[in-house]
Protein backbone atom coordinates (compact mmCIF):
# COMPACT_ATOMS: atom_id res chain seq x y z
CA UNK A 1 0.00 0.00 0.00
CA UNK A 2 1.21 3.38 -0.94
CA UNK A 3 0.87 6.36 1.05
CA UNK A 4 -0.65 9.15 0.82
CA UNK A 5 -4.30 7.13 -0.10
CA UNK A 6 -6.01 9.25 -2.38
CA UNK A 7 -9.47 10.07 -1.00
CA UNK A 8 -11.14 12.92 -3.04
CA UNK A 9 -12.57 11.44 -5.89
CA UNK A 10 -14.89 13.98 -5.75
CA UNK A 11 -12.45 16.78 -6.24
CA UNK A 12 -10.31 15.17 -9.51
CA UNK A 13 -9.94 11.16 -10.27
CA UNK A 14 -6.25 9.97 -11.14
CA UNK A 15 -7.27 9.44 -15.32
CA UNK A 16 -7.51 5.59 -15.82
CA UNK A 17 -4.59 3.98 -17.80
CA UNK A 18 -7.02 2.92 -20.32
CA UNK A 19 -7.77 6.88 -20.88
CA UNK A 20 -3.90 7.66 -21.41
CA UNK A 21 -3.19 4.69 -23.65
CA UNK A 22 -6.40 6.08 -25.83
CA UNK A 23 -5.21 9.40 -25.84
CA UNK A 24 -1.45 8.81 -26.75
CA UNK A 25 -1.76 8.60 -30.79
CA UNK A 26 -3.74 11.55 -30.75
CA UNK A 27 -0.45 13.66 -29.23
CA UNK A 28 1.82 12.37 -31.70
CA UNK A 29 0.50 10.63 -34.66
CA UNK A 30 -3.63 11.67 -35.28
CA UNK A 31 -2.60 15.42 -34.77
CA UNK A 32 -4.81 16.77 -37.37
CA UNK A 33 -7.52 19.43 -36.68
CA UNK A 34 -10.93 17.86 -37.02
CA UNK A 35 -11.82 21.05 -38.68
CA UNK A 36 -9.47 20.25 -41.86
CA UNK A 37 -11.61 18.34 -44.04
CA UNK A 38 -10.03 17.86 -47.28
CA UNK A 39 -6.85 15.78 -46.14
CA UNK A 40 -6.04 12.42 -44.29
CA UNK A 41 -4.87 14.07 -41.42
CA UNK A 42 -8.26 16.15 -40.38
CA UNK A 43 -10.16 12.97 -41.70
CA UNK A 44 -8.44 10.95 -38.73
CA UNK A 45 -8.51 13.62 -36.13
CA UNK A 46 -12.21 13.93 -37.16
CA UNK A 47 -12.92 10.26 -36.83
CA UNK A 48 -11.35 10.43 -33.45
CA UNK A 49 -13.90 13.23 -32.07
CA UNK A 50 -16.93 11.03 -33.80
CA UNK A 51 -16.27 8.13 -31.97
CA UNK A 52 -16.02 9.71 -28.70
CA UNK A 53 -19.24 11.54 -28.92
CA UNK A 54 -20.61 8.30 -29.82
CA UNK A 55 -18.87 6.51 -26.86
CA UNK A 56 -20.57 9.88 -24.37
CA UNK A 57 -24.16 9.55 -26.22
CA UNK A 58 -24.18 5.87 -25.77
CA UNK A 59 -23.71 6.85 -21.83
CA UNK A 60 -26.38 9.06 -20.99
CA UNK A 61 -28.74 7.92 -23.35
CA UNK A 62 -28.87 10.78 -26.26
CA UNK A 63 -28.05 11.12 -29.85
CA UNK A 64 -24.34 11.45 -30.80
CA UNK A 65 -25.47 15.02 -32.40
CA UNK A 66 -26.65 16.24 -29.39
CA UNK A 67 -23.49 16.14 -27.37
CA UNK A 68 -21.50 20.03 -27.47
CA UNK A 69 -17.59 19.52 -26.56
CA UNK A 70 -16.67 22.45 -23.69
CA UNK A 71 -13.75 22.74 -22.00
CA UNK A 72 -14.96 21.48 -18.83
CA UNK A 73 -17.92 21.43 -16.35
CA UNK A 74 -17.54 24.78 -15.40
CA UNK A 75 -17.88 26.04 -19.03
CA UNK A 76 -20.70 23.48 -19.30
CA UNK A 77 -23.20 25.18 -16.55
CA UNK A 78 -21.75 28.51 -17.51
CA UNK A 79 -23.37 27.62 -21.12
CA UNK A 80 -26.13 25.91 -20.24
CA UNK A 81 -27.80 28.62 -17.87
CA UNK A 82 -26.41 31.94 -19.52
CA UNK A 83 -26.68 30.20 -23.00
CA UNK A 84 -30.47 29.74 -22.31
CA UNK A 85 -31.18 32.77 -20.44
CA UNK A 86 -29.75 35.14 -23.49
CA UNK A 87 -31.43 33.63 -25.91
CA UNK A 88 -34.93 32.95 -24.39
CA UNK A 89 -35.03 36.34 -22.43
CA UNK A 90 -37.59 37.99 -24.32
CA UNK A 91 -39.96 34.80 -23.08
CA UNK A 92 -38.82 35.23 -20.25
CA UNK A 93 -36.89 36.34 -16.97
CA UNK A 94 -37.11 34.21 -14.50
CA UNK A 95 -34.69 30.99 -13.40
CA UNK A 96 -34.90 28.11 -11.06
CA UNK A 97 -32.34 26.86 -9.36
CA UNK A 98 -31.43 25.23 -5.60
CA UNK A 99 -28.93 26.72 -3.05
CA UNK A 100 -26.67 23.53 -3.01
CA UNK A 101 -25.81 24.18 -6.60
CA UNK A 102 -22.22 24.13 -8.09
CA UNK A 103 -20.93 27.54 -7.67
CA UNK A 104 -20.62 27.61 -11.99
CA UNK A 105 -24.38 27.63 -11.86
CA UNK A 106 -24.41 29.72 -8.91
CA UNK A 107 -22.49 32.84 -9.91
CA UNK A 108 -23.66 32.34 -13.54
CA UNK A 109 -27.12 32.73 -12.31
CA UNK A 110 -25.86 36.04 -9.94
CA UNK A 111 -24.02 37.37 -13.26
CA UNK A 112 -27.77 37.03 -14.73
CA UNK A 113 -29.86 39.19 -11.70
CA UNK A 114 -27.17 41.73 -13.07
CA UNK A 115 -28.42 41.58 -16.11
CA UNK A 116 -32.19 41.93 -14.94
CA UNK A 117 -32.93 37.95 -14.99
CA UNK A 118 -34.27 36.96 -11.58
CA UNK A 119 -33.59 33.76 -9.42
CA UNK A 120 -35.06 32.01 -6.77
CA UNK A 121 -33.02 29.19 -5.13
CA UNK A 122 -34.87 26.68 -3.84
CA UNK A 123 -33.46 25.66 -0.54
CA UNK A 124 -33.32 22.30 0.25
CA UNK A 125 -34.16 20.16 3.29
CA UNK A 126 -32.11 18.51 6.14
CA UNK A 127 -30.30 15.78 3.96
CA UNK A 128 -30.23 18.10 0.85
CA UNK A 129 -33.19 17.11 -1.13
CA UNK A 130 -35.12 19.19 -3.75
CA UNK A 131 -38.85 17.89 -4.45
CA UNK A 132 -40.46 18.18 -7.65
CA UNK A 133 -43.34 20.02 -6.10
CA UNK A 134 -41.46 22.84 -4.76
CA UNK A 135 -40.18 23.21 -8.39
CA UNK A 136 -43.51 23.21 -9.70
CA UNK A 137 -44.86 25.90 -7.35
CA UNK A 138 -41.73 28.27 -7.99
CA UNK A 139 -42.50 28.08 -12.24
CA UNK A 140 -44.59 30.76 -12.89
CA UNK A 141 -44.79 32.74 -15.96
CA UNK A 142 -41.59 33.83 -17.47
CA UNK A 143 -40.13 31.21 -16.05
CA UNK A 144 -37.43 30.09 -18.62
CA UNK A 145 -35.15 27.88 -17.22
CA UNK A 146 -34.76 24.93 -13.85
CA UNK A 147 -31.03 24.18 -13.09
CA UNK A 148 -30.77 21.68 -10.69
CA UNK A 149 -27.89 19.23 -9.98
CA UNK A 150 -28.56 15.61 -10.50
CA UNK A 151 -26.11 14.43 -7.57
CA UNK A 152 -24.07 16.85 -4.96
CA UNK A 153 -20.23 17.06 -5.20
CA UNK A 154 -19.86 17.22 -1.08
CA UNK A 155 -22.58 15.34 0.32
CA UNK A 156 -23.36 13.35 -2.28
CA UNK A 157 -27.47 13.97 -2.06
CA UNK A 158 -28.98 12.52 -5.30
CA UNK A 159 -31.68 14.58 -6.47
CA UNK A 160 -35.30 12.47 -8.12
CA UNK A 161 -34.18 14.23 -11.76
CA UNK A 162 -36.56 12.53 -13.13
CA UNK A 163 -40.01 13.38 -11.43
CA UNK A 164 -38.48 17.15 -11.38
CA UNK A 165 -37.94 17.05 -15.35
CA UNK A 166 -41.35 16.00 -15.89
CA UNK A 167 -42.82 19.06 -13.98
CA UNK A 168 -40.34 20.94 -16.11
CA UNK A 169 -41.55 19.21 -19.45
CA UNK A 170 -45.11 19.50 -18.27
CA UNK A 171 -44.71 23.17 -17.59
CA UNK A 172 -42.41 23.83 -20.95
CA UNK A 173 -39.36 24.84 -19.36
CA UNK A 174 -36.25 24.35 -19.84
CA UNK A 175 -34.51 21.83 -17.61
CA UNK A 176 -30.41 21.73 -17.65
CA UNK A 177 -28.86 19.22 -14.91
CA UNK A 178 -25.26 18.92 -13.93
CA UNK A 179 -24.53 15.65 -13.63
CA UNK A 180 -20.99 15.69 -13.41
CA UNK A 181 -20.64 13.73 -9.77
CA UNK A 182 -23.10 11.24 -11.18
CA UNK A 183 -21.95 9.32 -14.15
CA UNK A 184 -20.37 6.52 -13.98
CA UNK A 185 -21.60 6.13 -10.43
CA UNK A 186 -25.71 6.30 -10.71
CA UNK A 187 -28.05 5.53 -13.84
CA UNK A 188 -28.53 8.54 -15.94
CA UNK A 189 -30.61 9.02 -18.92
CA UNK A 190 -31.68 12.11 -20.65
CA UNK A 191 -34.55 10.26 -22.32
CA UNK A 192 -36.20 8.73 -19.30
CA UNK A 193 -34.95 12.19 -17.14
CA UNK A 194 -36.91 14.27 -19.08
CA UNK A 195 -33.21 16.88 -18.91
CA UNK A 196 -33.25 19.05 -21.91
CA UNK A 197 -29.10 19.84 -21.04
CA UNK A 198 -26.76 17.99 -18.97
CA UNK A 199 -23.38 19.32 -17.98
CA UNK A 200 -20.18 16.67 -17.97
CA UNK A 201 -16.75 16.35 -16.96
CA UNK A 202 -14.44 13.95 -17.95
CA UNK A 203 -11.67 14.47 -15.13
CA UNK A 204 -14.65 13.38 -12.38
CA UNK A 205 -14.63 10.16 -14.22
CA UNK A 206 -11.06 9.21 -15.17
CA UNK A 207 -10.95 10.86 -17.54
CA UNK A 208 -8.34 13.69 -18.56
CA UNK A 209 -8.73 17.75 -17.13
CA UNK A 210 -10.05 20.53 -19.10
CA UNK A 211 -12.60 18.84 -21.30
CA UNK A 212 -15.86 18.06 -20.83
CA UNK A 213 -19.48 18.33 -22.57
CA UNK A 214 -22.78 19.80 -22.82
CA UNK A 215 -25.85 17.51 -23.91
CA UNK A 216 -28.08 20.15 -25.75
CA UNK A 217 -31.14 18.51 -26.81
CA UNK A 218 -31.89 18.40 -30.74
CA UNK A 219 -35.84 17.48 -30.88
CA UNK A 220 -38.93 18.01 -28.80
CA UNK A 221 -38.12 20.15 -27.39
CA UNK A 222 -35.17 21.50 -29.73
CA UNK A 223 -33.10 23.45 -27.08
CA UNK A 224 -31.37 26.58 -28.25
CA UNK A 225 -28.47 28.25 -26.49
CA UNK A 226 -26.33 31.71 -27.50
CA UNK A 227 -23.01 30.83 -27.99
CA UNK A 228 -20.37 32.16 -25.40
CA UNK A 229 -17.26 31.17 -27.70
CA UNK A 230 -17.30 32.87 -31.21
CA UNK A 231 -14.99 31.65 -33.98
CA UNK A 232 -14.61 28.80 -36.48
CA UNK A 233 -18.29 27.77 -35.65
CA UNK A 234 -17.74 24.23 -33.96
CA UNK A 235 -20.60 22.37 -32.74
CA UNK A 236 -22.93 23.64 -34.78
CA UNK A 237 -21.73 26.98 -34.08
CA UNK A 238 -22.54 26.40 -30.78
CA UNK A 239 -19.10 26.36 -29.26
CA UNK A 240 -16.59 27.75 -31.60
CA UNK A 241 -12.72 26.53 -31.48
CA UNK A 242 -10.46 24.24 -32.34
CA UNK A 243 -11.42 20.37 -31.05
CA UNK A 244 -8.72 19.74 -27.91
CA UNK A 245 -9.03 16.10 -30.06
CA UNK A 246 -6.49 14.10 -27.34
CA UNK A 247 -8.56 15.44 -24.63
CA UNK A 248 -12.08 14.90 -26.21
CA UNK A 249 -10.82 11.02 -27.65
CA UNK A 250 -9.68 10.55 -23.47
CA UNK A 251 -13.41 11.89 -22.35
CA UNK A 252 -14.79 9.24 -24.68
CA UNK A 253 -12.86 6.57 -23.65
CA UNK A 254 -13.15 7.36 -19.92
CA UNK A 255 -16.95 7.69 -20.86
CA UNK A 256 -16.67 4.08 -22.07
CA UNK A 257 -15.45 3.30 -18.60
CA UNK A 258 -18.26 4.67 -16.94
CA UNK A 259 -20.65 2.82 -18.51
CA UNK A 260 -18.99 -0.63 -17.75
CA UNK A 261 -18.92 0.20 -14.00
CA UNK A 262 -22.24 -0.32 -13.79
CA UNK A 263 -21.84 -4.27 -15.49
CA UNK A 264 -18.33 -4.81 -14.20
CA UNK A 265 -18.69 -4.36 -10.73
CA UNK A 266 -17.07 -1.63 -10.25
CA UNK A 267 -20.01 0.95 -9.05
CA UNK A 268 -20.95 -2.31 -5.57
CA UNK A 269 -17.32 -2.33 -5.23
CA UNK A 270 -17.16 1.39 -4.32
CA UNK A 271 -20.09 1.38 -2.58
CA UNK A 272 -19.00 -1.46 -0.49
CA UNK A 273 -15.97 0.39 0.57
CA UNK A 274 -17.92 3.28 1.29
CA UNK A 275 -20.14 0.72 3.52
CA UNK A 276 -16.49 -0.47 5.22
CA UNK A 277 -15.57 3.01 6.32
CA UNK A 278 -18.91 4.28 7.36
CA UNK A 279 -19.37 1.36 9.18
CA UNK A 280 -16.31 1.85 10.91
CA UNK A 281 -16.56 5.50 11.49
CA UNK A 282 -19.89 5.46 13.47
CA UNK A 283 -18.49 3.45 15.92
CA UNK A 284 -16.58 6.50 16.95
CA UNK A 285 -18.40 8.80 19.45
CA UNK A 286 -20.16 11.72 17.95
CA UNK A 287 -19.48 11.65 14.40
CA UNK A 288 -22.59 12.73 12.40
CA UNK A 289 -23.13 11.96 8.76
CA UNK A 290 -24.07 14.83 6.69
CA UNK A 291 -26.23 14.52 3.95
CA UNK A 292 -28.48 11.23 3.24
CA UNK A 293 -28.02 7.58 4.65
CA UNK A 294 -25.96 4.92 2.49
CA UNK A 295 -28.98 3.95 -0.41
CA UNK A 296 -30.28 5.20 -3.37
CA UNK A 297 -30.54 9.36 -2.38
CA UNK A 298 -26.96 9.12 -2.39
CA UNK A 299 -24.10 8.49 -4.32
CA UNK A 300 -22.22 5.17 -3.33
CA UNK A 301 -18.70 7.11 -3.87
CA UNK A 302 -19.80 10.06 -1.18
CA UNK A 303 -19.04 9.69 2.41
CA UNK A 304 -19.28 12.87 4.21
CA UNK A 305 -19.22 13.35 8.08
CA UNK A 306 -18.50 15.87 10.98
CA UNK A 307 -16.37 14.25 13.30
CA UNK A 308 -17.36 16.68 16.56
CA UNK A 309 -14.59 18.69 18.30
CA UNK A 310 -12.14 18.09 15.84
CA UNK A 311 -11.61 20.99 13.46
CA UNK A 312 -11.00 20.07 9.92
CA UNK A 313 -8.47 21.58 8.54
CA UNK A 314 -6.77 20.42 11.82
CA UNK A 315 -7.81 16.88 11.16
CA UNK A 316 -6.61 17.28 7.59
CA UNK A 317 -3.15 17.97 8.74
CA UNK A 318 -3.49 15.40 11.40
CA UNK A 319 -4.62 12.30 8.46
CA UNK A 320 -1.68 13.98 6.09
CA UNK A 321 -1.47 10.31 4.60
CA UNK A 322 -5.12 10.29 3.50
CA UNK A 323 -6.09 13.08 0.71
CA UNK A 324 -9.83 14.04 1.67
CA UNK A 325 -11.30 17.55 1.73
CA UNK A 326 -13.27 19.41 4.04
CA UNK A 327 -16.11 21.74 4.69
CA UNK A 328 -14.21 23.89 7.53
CA UNK A 329 -14.16 27.09 6.71
CA UNK A 330 -10.20 27.13 7.88
CA UNK A 331 -9.64 25.41 4.53
CA UNK A 332 -11.12 27.85 2.34
CA UNK A 333 -9.78 31.33 1.85
CA UNK A 334 -13.53 33.01 2.59
CA UNK A 335 -13.51 31.77 6.46
CA UNK A 336 -16.95 30.70 5.92
CA UNK A 337 -18.12 26.94 6.13
CA UNK A 338 -19.46 24.87 3.39
CA UNK A 339 -22.29 27.06 2.00
CA UNK A 340 -23.47 23.18 1.57
CA UNK A 341 -23.91 22.06 4.59
CA UNK A 342 -25.19 25.19 5.99
CA UNK A 343 -28.10 24.77 3.44
CA UNK A 344 -28.98 21.52 5.07
CA UNK A 345 -29.54 23.11 8.48
CA UNK A 346 -26.09 21.80 9.59
CA UNK A 347 -24.94 23.76 12.56
CA UNK A 348 -21.86 25.91 11.97
CA UNK A 349 -20.13 24.21 14.86
CA UNK A 350 -20.49 20.85 13.12
CA UNK A 351 -19.90 22.21 9.52
CA UNK A 352 -16.40 23.34 10.81
CA UNK A 353 -16.10 18.97 11.12
CA UNK A 354 -16.63 18.33 8.22
CA UNK A 355 -14.70 15.73 6.08
CA UNK A 356 -15.63 14.59 2.77
CA UNK A 357 -14.12 11.03 1.52
CA UNK A 358 -14.59 10.24 -2.16
CA UNK A 359 -13.93 6.86 -2.92
CA UNK A 360 -12.93 5.80 -6.33
CA UNK A 361 -12.10 3.06 -8.47
CA UNK A 362 -8.04 2.78 -7.58
CA UNK A 363 -9.14 2.46 -4.01
CA UNK A 364 -8.44 -0.85 -2.27
CA UNK A 365 -9.99 -2.53 0.66
CA UNK A 366 -6.62 -2.01 2.32
CA UNK A 367 -6.81 1.84 2.10
CA UNK A 368 -10.45 1.56 3.30
CA UNK A 369 -8.97 0.08 6.95
CA UNK A 370 -5.87 2.04 7.05
CA UNK A 371 -7.88 5.26 6.61
CA UNK A 372 -10.30 4.35 9.37
CA UNK A 373 -7.93 3.41 11.51
CA UNK A 374 -6.11 6.58 11.01
CA UNK A 375 -9.19 8.92 11.44
CA UNK A 376 -10.07 6.86 14.72
CA UNK A 377 -6.75 7.49 16.35
CA UNK A 378 -6.36 11.52 15.14
CA UNK A 379 -9.96 12.13 16.44
CA UNK A 380 -9.10 10.98 19.63
CA UNK A 381 -5.53 12.78 19.56
CA UNK A 382 -7.87 15.73 18.55
CA UNK A 383 -9.73 15.38 21.35
CA UNK A 384 -7.89 15.01 23.85
CA UNK A 385 -6.65 18.70 22.87
CA UNK A 386 -9.97 20.26 22.39
CA UNK A 387 -10.92 22.48 24.88
CA UNK A 388 -15.12 21.46 24.14
CA UNK A 389 -14.92 17.89 24.43
CA UNK A 390 -13.61 18.30 28.06
CA UNK A 391 -16.42 20.82 28.43
CA UNK A 392 -19.34 18.73 27.11
CA UNK A 393 -17.43 15.69 29.32
CA UNK A 394 -18.10 17.57 32.22
CA UNK A 395 -21.85 18.24 31.48
CA UNK A 396 -21.81 21.91 30.26
CA UNK A 397 -24.12 22.81 27.64
CA UNK A 398 -21.84 24.15 25.02
CA UNK A 399 -24.60 26.74 24.25
CA UNK A 400 -25.05 27.91 27.83
CA UNK A 401 -21.68 29.89 27.67
CA UNK A 402 -21.24 33.13 25.61
CA UNK A 403 -18.86 33.06 23.45
CA UNK A 404 -16.84 35.73 22.27
CA UNK A 405 -17.73 35.74 18.73
CA UNK A 406 -14.76 37.14 16.60
CA UNK B 1 -2.68 24.98 3.81
CA UNK B 2 1.11 25.69 2.74
CA UNK B 3 2.52 26.41 6.56
CA UNK B 4 5.81 26.75 8.12
CA UNK B 5 7.80 24.13 9.78
CA UNK B 6 7.49 25.79 13.31
CA UNK B 7 3.69 25.85 12.97
CA UNK B 8 3.95 21.63 11.64
CA UNK B 9 5.99 21.31 14.54
CA UNK B 10 4.51 22.81 17.32
CA UNK B 11 0.76 21.34 15.58
CA UNK B 12 2.23 17.94 15.52
CA UNK B 13 4.10 17.92 18.56
CA UNK B 14 2.47 20.44 20.49
CA UNK B 15 3.76 21.72 24.00
CA UNK B 16 1.76 21.83 27.39
CA UNK B 17 -1.35 20.51 26.25
CA UNK B 18 -3.42 19.80 29.50
CA UNK B 19 -5.45 21.37 32.09
CA UNK B 20 -4.73 23.14 35.52
CA UNK B 21 -6.95 22.80 38.63
CA UNK B 22 -9.48 26.03 37.25
CA UNK B 23 -10.65 26.37 40.70
CA UNK B 24 -7.01 27.14 42.17
CA UNK B 25 -6.56 30.82 44.00
CA UNK B 26 -3.35 30.90 41.64
CA UNK B 27 -4.17 29.17 38.25
CA UNK B 28 -5.73 32.14 35.50
CA UNK B 29 -8.16 30.36 32.93
CA UNK B 30 -8.78 32.15 29.56
CA UNK B 31 -11.69 30.88 27.11
CA UNK B 32 -11.33 32.54 24.33
CA UNK B 33 -12.83 31.92 20.87
CA UNK B 34 -16.54 31.07 19.57
CA UNK B 35 -17.18 26.86 18.09
CA UNK B 36 -19.32 28.60 15.38
CA UNK B 37 -15.83 30.52 14.41
CA UNK B 38 -14.10 27.23 14.43
CA UNK B 39 -11.52 28.18 17.41
CA UNK B 40 -11.89 28.34 20.94
CA UNK B 41 -8.45 28.50 23.17
CA UNK B 42 -8.28 27.71 26.50
CA UNK B 43 -5.41 29.28 28.25
CA UNK B 44 -4.55 28.26 32.40
CA UNK B 45 -1.24 30.01 33.87
CA UNK B 46 0.12 28.94 37.72
CA UNK B 47 1.17 32.24 38.53
CA UNK B 48 3.27 32.68 42.21
CA UNK B 49 2.92 35.68 44.39
CA UNK B 50 5.31 37.29 42.66
CA UNK B 51 3.59 37.78 39.51
CA UNK B 52 6.08 34.70 38.04
CA UNK B 53 4.17 32.27 35.75
CA UNK B 54 5.09 29.55 36.91
CA UNK B 55 3.26 26.61 34.88
CA UNK B 56 0.79 27.33 31.56
CA UNK B 57 -1.65 24.79 29.53
CA UNK B 58 -3.44 25.03 26.74
CA UNK B 59 -6.29 22.86 25.28
CA UNK B 60 -7.65 24.36 21.92
CA UNK B 61 -10.20 23.42 18.93
CA UNK B 62 -9.20 24.70 15.72
CA UNK B 63 -6.88 24.39 12.77
CA UNK B 64 -3.46 23.89 12.68
CA UNK B 65 -2.11 27.24 13.17
CA UNK B 66 -4.53 27.97 16.08
CA UNK B 67 -3.13 25.14 18.24
CA UNK B 68 0.49 25.93 17.25
CA UNK B 69 -0.12 29.52 18.13
CA UNK B 70 -1.77 28.39 21.59
CA UNK B 71 1.57 25.85 21.97
CA UNK B 72 4.10 28.41 21.36
CA UNK B 73 2.42 31.03 23.94
CA UNK B 74 2.62 28.23 26.71
CA UNK B 75 6.52 28.12 25.58
CA UNK B 76 6.90 31.68 25.60
CA UNK B 77 5.11 32.33 29.12
CA UNK B 78 6.66 30.37 31.06
CA UNK B 79 8.76 31.28 33.74
CA UNK B 80 8.29 35.00 32.48
CA UNK B 81 6.33 37.76 34.67
CA UNK B 82 2.07 38.00 34.05
CA UNK B 83 3.88 41.98 32.65
CA UNK B 84 5.84 40.05 30.13
CA UNK B 85 3.55 37.78 29.05
CA UNK B 86 0.64 40.76 28.57
CA UNK B 87 2.80 42.00 26.63
CA UNK B 88 3.04 39.57 24.04
CA UNK B 89 1.15 41.13 20.94
CA UNK B 90 -0.06 38.86 18.73
CA UNK B 91 2.27 40.66 15.46
CA UNK B 92 4.92 38.63 17.68
CA UNK B 93 3.34 35.20 17.69
CA UNK B 94 2.57 35.77 13.97
CA UNK B 95 6.16 36.37 12.91
CA UNK B 96 7.70 33.65 15.04
CA UNK B 97 5.38 30.94 13.40
CA UNK B 98 5.74 32.86 9.95
CA UNK B 99 1.52 32.38 9.63
CA UNK B 100 -0.13 33.28 6.24
CA UNK B 101 -2.06 36.35 6.21
CA UNK B 102 -5.98 34.25 6.21
CA UNK B 103 -4.09 32.82 9.75
CA UNK B 104 -3.47 36.13 11.83
CA UNK B 105 -6.72 36.19 13.75
CA UNK B 106 -4.63 32.85 14.94
CA UNK B 107 -2.96 34.62 16.47
CA UNK B 108 -5.14 37.54 17.79
CA UNK B 109 -6.97 34.67 19.31
CA UNK B 110 -3.34 33.22 21.44
CA UNK B 111 -3.06 37.06 22.37
CA UNK B 112 -6.81 37.45 24.20
CA UNK B 113 -6.32 34.16 25.55
CA UNK B 114 -2.73 35.32 27.75
CA UNK B 115 -4.92 38.42 28.75
CA UNK B 116 -8.27 36.72 29.39
CA UNK B 117 -5.99 34.28 31.59
CA UNK B 118 -4.30 36.99 33.54
CA UNK B 119 -7.26 38.85 33.71
CA UNK B 120 -9.01 35.83 35.61
CA UNK B 121 -5.97 35.85 37.74
CA UNK B 122 -6.04 39.38 39.06
CA UNK B 123 -10.32 39.34 39.57
CA UNK B 124 -9.62 36.05 41.70
CA UNK B 125 -6.48 37.86 43.57
CA UNK B 126 -8.76 40.86 44.25
CA UNK B 127 -11.10 39.20 45.26
CA UNK B 128 -9.16 37.12 47.77
CA UNK B 129 -7.64 40.41 48.97
CA UNK B 130 -11.52 41.78 49.43
CA UNK B 131 -12.10 38.69 51.71
CA UNK B 132 -9.18 39.04 53.82
CA UNK B 133 -9.54 42.56 54.25
CA UNK B 134 -12.89 42.63 55.15
CA UNK B 135 -12.11 39.59 57.59
CA UNK B 136 -9.20 41.59 59.27
CA UNK B 137 -11.59 44.45 59.97
CA UNK B 138 -14.26 42.61 62.29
Amino acid sequence: MKLPIYLDNHATTRCDPAVVEAMLPYLTEVYGNAGSRNHAFGWAAQAGVDTAREQLADLIGADPKEIVYTSGATESDNLAVLGVARFYKDKGRHIITSNIEHKAVLDSCHALEKEGFEVTYLPVDSLGIITPAQVAEAIRPGTILVSIMHSNNEIGVVQDIAAIGAVCREKGVIFHSDAVQSLGKVPFDVTTMNVDLVSISAHKMYGPKGVGALYVRRGRPRIRLEPMMFGGGQERGIRSGTHAVHQIVGLGKAAELAKAAFTNGEVDRVRGLRDRLWSRLQAIDEVYLNGPVPGPSRLPNNLNASLAYCEGEAMMMAIKDLAVSSGSACTSASLEPSYVLRALGVEVELAHTSIRFGIGRFNTVEEIDYAAELVASKVTWLRDMSPLYDLVKEGVDLKSISWTAH
Amino acid sequence: MAYSNKVIDHYENPRNVGVLDKNADDVGTGLVGAPACGDVMKLQLKISDEGIIEDAKFKTFGCGSAIASSSLVTEMVKGKSIDYAASISNSTIAEELNLPPVKIHCSVLAEDAIKAAIADYQKKRAARAAVSEASSKT
